[in-house]
């Protein structure tokens, strides 16, 4: 496991607020240099604790304006129906997030719509029809904030 | 259930035109992608791709890039999402219970629904044991609880959160 120091959080939580920032603007706020902050940077995504960037698009102005969150019970099980229902339930374009869990549901699916009759038609056509599907619960999401998390 | 209802606003939709969406689906796709790079991948040229994602960036539609913490890599190698139901005889419940949320640490993620869950938290700890020390001391004391059901991750089998377009 990897240890970080005050500069390396301060690095981090600045890059999870704005990742296009570069080595310059981000080494001036540490009184570090550019190369400096630069192979900091690096360190941090070899190690694998920045993992990736995520592009932070308005849903609701490109027309996706529902978000719902399903719970999925398997009807059957067995290695089988894992592997079919994972594989089939990828290929939903719809379907944002797939979670295998622990706990009263098998799966838990983030799934967009541009309204509810578009989340009903994914809902019938694309979810209802996965292999070894058994029970789904549905909620609407209606509110959303990330946190910083212990930095 | 106290009360449900839907609120449908109508909110002004932006329309994209097909390099619009081959420039977002290329980003959602590969983020890190340089600008040059991107622009050889859609096949534009890096000042007519730098003037689009300008307008992409003035109208909102694009709010910008976030880097992404690999929580298991700094030692976190649980994560529990809960799902919480609030005694909603309490009409502060949902701006009390969100407020106390927001001041545990290890709370990454806060969502609101309607439907059988009223709120989500996902809350990621070292290991079982510094879990059951969350739940107790800091979950269990939040107000206004009426049941709280836990779903342990087991595998991301797809988290990029693109949008279909």
């Amino acid at each position: 496991m990897i240890d970080l120091d005050e500069i390396d959080r301060g690095i981090l939580k600045a890059l999870v607020e704005d990742a296009t920032c570069n080595a310059g603007t981000l080494g001036r706020q540490f009184g570090l240099s550019q190369p400096a902050t630069w192979r900091r940077v690096r360190r941090l995504q070899q190690v694998g604790v920045i993992s990736g960037r995520r592009l932070e698009l308005d849903k609701v102005k490109l027309g996706f304006g529902v978000t719902v969150f399903l719970g999925i019970k398997l009807a059957t099980k067995g290695r089988i129906s894992l592997d079919d229902f994972e594989r089939a339930v990828m290929a939903i374009p719809e379907v944002q997030t797939v979670e295998h869990v622990l706990g009263m549901y098998d799966y838990r699916l983030r799934v967009t719509a541009r309204d509810i009759p578009d989340f009903e038609r994914v809902l019938r056509r694309r979810i209802m029809t996965l292999p070894g599907v058994g029970n789904v619960e549905a909620n609407v999401l209606l509110s959303e904030e990330r946190r910083p998390g212990p930095l | 259930m106290g009360f449900s209802f839907l609120i449908i606003v109508v909110n002004e939709v932006f329309m994209l035109d097909d390099l619009d969406r081959r420039i977002l689906r290329h980003m959602q796709a590969t983020p890190e992608k340089s600008i040059p790079d991107l622009a050889d991948a859609i096949r534009v040229t890096t000042s007519r791709l730098t003037r689009r994602l300008e307008k992409l960036k003035e109208s909102g539609v694009m709010r910008g890039q976030c880097a992404k913490v690999g929580w298991h890599n700094l030692g976190y190698a649980v994560e529990v999402s809960l799902r919480v139901t609030l005694d909603k005889t309490q009409s502060r419940a949902f701006d009390d219970f969100i407020a106390a949320a927001r001041e545990i640490p290890e709370v990454l993620e806060i969502q609101t629904f309607l439907g059988q869950v009223d709120v989500r938290l996902s809350i990621i700890a070292k290991d079982m044991e510094h879990y059951q020390e969350i739940y107790r001391a800091k979950v269990l004391t939040m107000p206004h609880i009426a049941d709280i059901e836990a779903l342990m991750l087991v595998a991301r089998i797809k988290s990029d959160e693109s949008l279909p377009l």
